[in-house]
């Protein structure tokens, strides 16, 4: 298990479970949280090693290695073009469906390796993802939460289902006397929200979030950081945002991207005060990008 | 560059005004030619159907007899024909959308097959009525049948059909194929659940223009056999038949008068079931338009 990136090391070291394909284990993970730094340890969730990704023959991907933790939110930030959608595309196998796209090194969850282990339609329906722009199905609210969940075999009660999820993605006050109602009659903000809620009515364990708020105005990308803070009691978080200020509000751990290469992976608050790297002060400064 | 406040109370220049006009009344010359043409032609065939466009018409066989003779079994034929080719060439039609569109990979391959149904939907139809009759008739040994013909004509009419549903189905929006798969979706789960249902008025309209040019097709069942008399209605799929312009063509070929007027009747009714035909496209498009603007 070589690489260059020390915080992969260093979260494997804490976590004996990571890596082994072991079942997340919820009884285990209270008592490695030492009351001295709960905030750093927790298991690894995503581990990607030494990940290329091309474009035909360009390639948008260099060596990246990053450790992804569960249960926690992790911001993608980065200028324009610098790999982000990629790699978080490349965490639930979307870039297999384009033509000509070809990646190199290894994507674990749980230890698992989806790309060699695993069915791209098995991997999806595990790691959830909400795009840059809304796009709920054009039928039902209530429908488009229910089809997702009944393609995967769900049996439960659909009435249940539609309202626990509309509640986690704080969506239910709002449309709960319209279920019937047609998605896109909703807002650009509950549309994003209702994709949420559609998302986590498959249970993924991870949820992947491409600039979920680009398409927003602020009081519904308050709601929607709030959603998110909510979520990360339940489910391990990526994100992708251009808003210095949305990482820092709901992120745990900040990964700061270049021209296709991972410049810096640290706790949130460590990524802005006390960047390591030049690059990223004078990004998150404002200077380029 | 030009001083705004200086042309702004002048005019355009006369010569440039007297080009545009003159332009206008040609254009206006060549859009009424069209109209006035077709307008004729309308009432000229009206008027000689006038009188003959009768019930009985309708519900006669041919005949020998002009008084006696009707259009009943050419109806029929054309409705059997249509609805066989229907079923036959919309599931093959729609079906070759979806793979081209959603399961082939693209390429060379991919862009030869794109490039070459392009190019049937121009062959003349009368090469489809001669593989028809090769492949269907004598090599299949269907004989001279409404099954022959329907699959002639579904071969006639698949590359409009397959055009119009790749469209179709290229218009939905990515968004919606991108977040049922990221849902764990299968891709034949997408299709059937979203794509075919999003998609499906755009698919309709294309299969009822494509099938109303079959109906008024003549060369390829001439080629394959159609009969120009029938008195009965076909019962099976491999019953002998007529349809509509073949009848129209038979009386039209005549040398007594009194069968251009049948002709000319004939030639009302297909133009009814055309125009038929046509508003129902239309009324489905304008739903689909509607439906596109809530979006
Ligand atoms: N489908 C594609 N085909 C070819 N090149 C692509 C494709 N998608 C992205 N790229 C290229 O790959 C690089 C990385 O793109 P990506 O979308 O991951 O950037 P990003 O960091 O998400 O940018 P932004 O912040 O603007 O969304 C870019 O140079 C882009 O032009
Ligand atoms: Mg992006």
């Amino acid at each position: 298990m070589s690489t260059e990136s020390p915080e992969v090391n260093e979260v494997i070291e804490q976590t004996p479970h990571a890596g082994d394909g072991a079942p997340p284990t919820d009884q285990l993970a209270p008592t490695l949280m030492s009351a001295t730094d709960a905030a750093n340890t927790t298991r690894t969730k995503i581990e990607i090693e030494n990940l290329n990704f091309w474009y035909g023959r360009k390639q948008a991907l260099t060596d990246i290695s990053l450790a992804i933790q569960e249960r926690r939110v992790t911001a993608f930030i980065g200028p324009s073009g610098c790999g982000k959608s990629t790699l978080l595309r490349c965490l639930n196998r979307m870039n297999d469906l384009i033509p000509g796209a070809r990646l190199e090194g290894t994507v674990r969850v749980d230890g698992h390796d989806i790309y060699n282990a695993s069915d791209a339609v098995v991997v999806r329906r595990h790691i959830g993802m909400v795009f840059q722009k809304p796009n709920p199905f054009p039928k039902s609210i209530y429908q488009n939460i229910v089809w997702g969940a009944k393609i995967n075999g769900f049996s439960g009660q659909p009435d249940e289902l539609v309202e626990r999820c509309l509640r986690q993605a704080a969506l239910w006050d709002e449309v709960k006397d319209r279920l019937g109602d047609n998605a896109y009659n909703l807002s650009g903000g509950q549309q994003q929200r209702l994709c949420i809620a559609r998302a986590l009515a498959v249970e993924p364990e991870i949820l992947l979030m491409d600039e979920p708020a680009s398409a927003l105005d602020p009081i519904a990308t308050t709601k929607l950081e709030e959603t998110i803070l909510d979520l990360r009691e339940r489910y391990t978080v990526v994100i992708v945002t251009h808003n210095m200020h949305q990482a820092r509000r709901v992120s745990d751990e900040t990964a700061f991207f270049y021209i296709g290469q991972l410049i810096e992976k640290t706790p949130t608050e460590q990524l802005f005060t006390r960047p390591r790297e030049q690059r990223t002060e004078d990004y998150i400064m404002g200077r380029f990008g | 560059m030009a001083d705004l406040s200086k042309d702004i109370g002048g005019s355009v220049s006369a010569m440039r005004r007297r080009v545009g006009d003159a332009l206008a009344v040609l254009f206006l010359a060549a859009t009424m030619t069209g109209l006035v043409v077709l307008m004729v032609l309308l009432v000229d065939i009206v008027v000689q159907a006038w009188g003959w466009l009768s019930p009985g018409f309708l519900a006669n066989y041919p005949s020998r007899f002009p008084e006696q003779a009707g259009i009943k079994s050419a109806i029929f034929g054309s409705l059997w024909m249509i609805s066989l080719t229907g079923l036959i060439a919309i599931p093959v039609g729609v079906g070759a959308a979806i793979y081209l569109e959603e399961y082939a990979r693209t390429g060379w391959l991919l862009r030869v097959i794109q490039v070459n149904i392009a190019n049937l939907a121009g062959v003349p139809s009368v090469l489809y009525g001669i593989l028809g009759l090769a492949l269907f008739v004598r090599f299949l040994l269907l004989g001279r049948s409404l099954i022959a013909g329907a699959l002639t004509m579904a071969l006639l009419i698949l590359p409009v059909v397959i055009i119009s549903a790749q469209e179709a189905i290229r218009a939905v929006p990515s968004g919606v194929r991108e977040g049922a798969l990221a849902l764990g979706a299968t891709r034949w789960e997408v299709v059937r659940d979203h794509l075919l249902p999003m998609s499906a008025t755009g698919i309709l309209t294309g299969v009822i223009l494509a099938l109303s040019r079959a109906i008024g097709e003549t060369a390829p069942l001439l080629m394959i056999g159609a009969l120009s008399f029938v008195a009965f209605i076909p019962e099976g799929i491999m019953d002998s038949f007529t349809v509509l312009p073949i009848q129209i063509f038979n009386w039209a070929s005549r040398p007594q008068p009194e069968f251009k007027h049948l002709a000319a009747a004939g030639i009302v009714v297909l133009m009814v079931v055309l125009l038929i035909m046509n508003a129902a496209a239309i009324t489905l498009r304008n739903r689909l338009d509607k439906r596109r603007q809530q979006v």
